[in-house]
């Protein structure tokens, strides 16, 4: 994906930078609203990432509401040291699709990332996820696995459906979280680990091959090469 | 510059109390000036009215006498009245008009009038030897003229004893009206003292110090009270502030520096690559523990702050405490705990959404953690008639009495609780949740006599 990084905090932005060309992307740095915002409207970007406070009397609400009343769509990710909710609820009324609060590892802003730069298209909405043997079924909301059925509970078919609409994405315990529970708070333990083991348990029993799998330091991703 | 606070009585000019006492002297001035005038119009102006009348009766009735007997009638009657004058008030003076020849009356000779007077004037004259005040009245006749008037001596005196006592009344109004002043000003500023000695010790940095109250209930005992409740205010503001900054400086940096030391500790001494690289990841774990102690302090001080309020909206805490159980037996489960809840199918409350499964999940999290396998963890919602109450329940170890008090605390940490992985900011947020939604937090044993007694939370939330 081609990016736009909009951050003025050097090390933060060479960081972030470096990360995402490895990661195979390539990125354009601004260091301010007011150059960030020139280089969004004139280029194509398939992602915008800014910092929320930003020099250059042009801030990163600011530049998003300028790029939506243009009509321009790129997702946006928020990065901010302000972490208060309604810092965030004004970042995303403002136009933003993710918000991430500093200090962030970066396994959790790529996969956030990913997640919005690979967003199911709405056009066609599916009525099927599938990933190798397994199919989830959105509109009899069922779980099969190579023809067999797995009864699974309300909250694991939507951990499910996450997992599968992002397969082959890594997905992190905070965007679970925020995704299939929508509660923005701090888990205090590792419930959500727990939860993915069962879900994981149920899948995978009685199959050799596994289809969830921890990504070290960063979360969880479904797919079905090992 | 700073404005000077200066303690002293402010200067007489400035007084607000010499003012307003000022103001109403000058109304009691008035009020006394004009009573003076209402009393002077009907005393002297009085007599004054009666002299001329009686004047020109008399005026009217010598023209008449002659009119009908001519000047010789009017000498003659003229002469009757001096007779019978016993008060010898009277002047009368009939002389011819052409060489002022003397006809009758009781004056030797026509007073000197000034030319601009008309028919009434007050001149003085010598009437049986003295000279006296009188009031006059002119008359022309045809050949002659009349002077006809009276002795007003008396009226002078009178008149005089009259100013006399306007003017020492006077004196005495103004004396009253300073000394009202300066009472009133010396009240006022008694009253306002606790006032100026709260402020001036609280801008000395004594924040305890509070007005004290007169018990009168009267103005200044409300203004007292607004302020009070002001100050009561700032305190809980400040003691937030300082609640972070004691955080920071005590439970943020002792993280730090350990991570620190165990980063420099590898820099120097770590064997090979892997070692170096776990003490690294390490570090980094160390400073998401940071992250997320400060991300808690943060979202206390907040809620402490009620900067949250703003977020509030109609929720079903029914819901909220339905996803907590769902996320938090999984929880207790892996640990060989029962989960046990009870929730009434709808509870409606305003609130901050979030922050409210927040402090769910921190009691869960407590009681999770303190529970033994095989235990038991419950989670009960129901209504009572405050509002809401939220029950967490465990079969820990308790909390000892003396310890409750403190658990609010933030990085309180019971005796028992040392060996157990956590922050001691738990609870406190979720005193903070309680406090912003105008809640309480209560703990108690869950069995009472039991042993170990287990840890009742309660949380209640007043709703509407």
């Amino acid at each position: 994906m081609r990016m736009l990084l909009v951050e003025d905090d050097a090390e933060v932005a060479r960081f972030v930078k470096k990360g995402l060309q490895e990661a195979g992307h390539t990125v354009e740095h601004a260091t301010n609203g007011r150059d960030g915002l020139f280089l969004a409207a004139s280029e194509q970007f398939d992602m915008l990432v800014l910092d929320r406070m930003l020099p250059g009397g042009v801030d990163g609400v600011r530049l998003v509401e300028t790029l939506r009343s243009q009509g321009n769509r790129t997702p946006v990710l928020f990065l901010s040291a302000l972490s208060a909710v309604d810092e965030r609820v004004k970042g995303l009324k403002a136009g933003g699709d993710d918000y991430l609060t500093k200090p962030f590892a970066f396994a959790e802003l790529l996969a956030r990332v990913e997640a919005l730069g690979r967003r199911p298209s709405v056009d066609a909405p599916a009525t099927k996820l599938r990933v190798a043997d397994l199919e989830l079924d959105l509109l009899s909301r069922t779980v099969t696995r190579n023809a067999k059925r797995i009864d699974v509970q309300p909250r694991e078919f939507r951990l499910l459906e996450h997992l599968m609409r992002h397969a082959g994405q890594v997905v992190t315990r905070t965007m679970l979280l925020e995704k299939v529970w929508d509660y923005h708070f701090d888990p205090q333990t590792n419930v959500i680990d727990v939860h993915v083991s069962r879900l994981r348990q149920k899948l995978d029993k009685g199959f050799d091959k596994p289809l969830i799998h921890t990504v070290r330091n960063a979360g969880y991703m479904i797919r079905a090469e090992p | 510059m700073a404005p000077s606070l200066s303690l002293g009585p402010p200067r007489l000019l400035k007084s607000a109390g010499f003012r307003f006492a000022l103001l109403f002297a000058a109304m009691f001035a008035s009020a006394a000036i004009a009573l003076v005038a209402v009393l002077w119009w009907a005393t002297a102006g009085a007599l004054d009215r009666q002299t001329d009348a009686a004047v020109r009766a008399d005026a009217i009735a010598l023209a008449e006498r002659w009119r009908e007997a001519g000047a010789t009638g009017l000498a003659e009657a003229i002469e009757e009245r001096l007779a019978v004058d016993v008060e010898n008030e009277a002047i009368y003076l009939l002389t011819e008009a052409e060489g002022g020849r003397r006809l009758a009356g009781n004056l030797d000779r026509w007073p000197a009038v000034p030319a601009e007077e008309g028919a009434w004037f007050r001149t003085r004259v010598l009437h049986d030897g003295f000279a006296a005040e009188a009031r006059l009245h002119r008359l022309e006749l045809p050949g002659l003229r009349l002077l006809v008037g009276r002795d007003e001596s008396e009226r002078e005196q009178l008149r005089r004893l009259l100013t006399e006592g306007v003017f020492w009344a006077s004196g005495a109004v103004v004396l009253f009206a300073l000394m009202g002043a300066w009472l009133l000003r010396h009240a006022l500023q008694a009253r306002m003292r606790p006032v100026f000695a709260t402020t001036a010790a609280i801008a000395g940095g004594n924040l305890g110090s509070r007005v004290a109250l007169s018990g009168r209930g009267d103005e200044f005992d409300r203004l007292a009270q607004t302020l009070n409740t002001m100050l009561e205010r700032i305190g809980t503001l400040m003691e937030g502030v300082r609640g972070v900054s004691d955080a920071i400086a005590h439970d943020l940096r002792t993280p730090i520096a350990r991570a620190r030391a165990k980063l420099e500790d590898a820099l120097s001494e770590a064997p090979d690559e892997p070692a170096l690289r776990a003490t690294v990841e390490q570090g980094i774990a160390d400073l998401d523990a940071i992250s997320r102690i400060f991300q808690a302090l943060l979202r206390i001080a907040e809620a402490e702050a009620g900067a949250r309020r703003a977020a509030f909206a109609p929720l079903d805490l029914s819901l909220v405490l339905a996803d907590a159980a769902e996320i938090y037996e999984v929880a207790a489960e892996a640990r060989g705990q029962h989960f046990a809840t009870d929730l009434p199918p709808q509870l409606e409350l305003v609130g901050d959404r979030d922050l409210l499964l927040q402090a769910v999940v921190n009691l869960l999290d407590n009681a999770i953690k303190f529970t033994p396998p095989g235990g038991t963890v419950q989670l009960s919602a129901r209504r009572v008639a405050k509002g809401i109450e939220i029950l967490v329940a465990d079969d820990g170890p308790g909390l000892a009495p003396d310890d409750r008090s403190h658990a609010g605390e933030r990085f309180f940490r019971a005796d028992k609780a040392r060996a157990t992985p956590g922050s001691g900011l738990g609870l406190s947020l979720v005193q903070a949740v309680a406090h912003l939604h105008a809640g309480e937090l209560r703990l108690e044993d869950a069995v009472a006599g039991r042993t170990p007694p287990g840890l009742r939370v309660v949380l209640l939330l007043p709703s509407p």
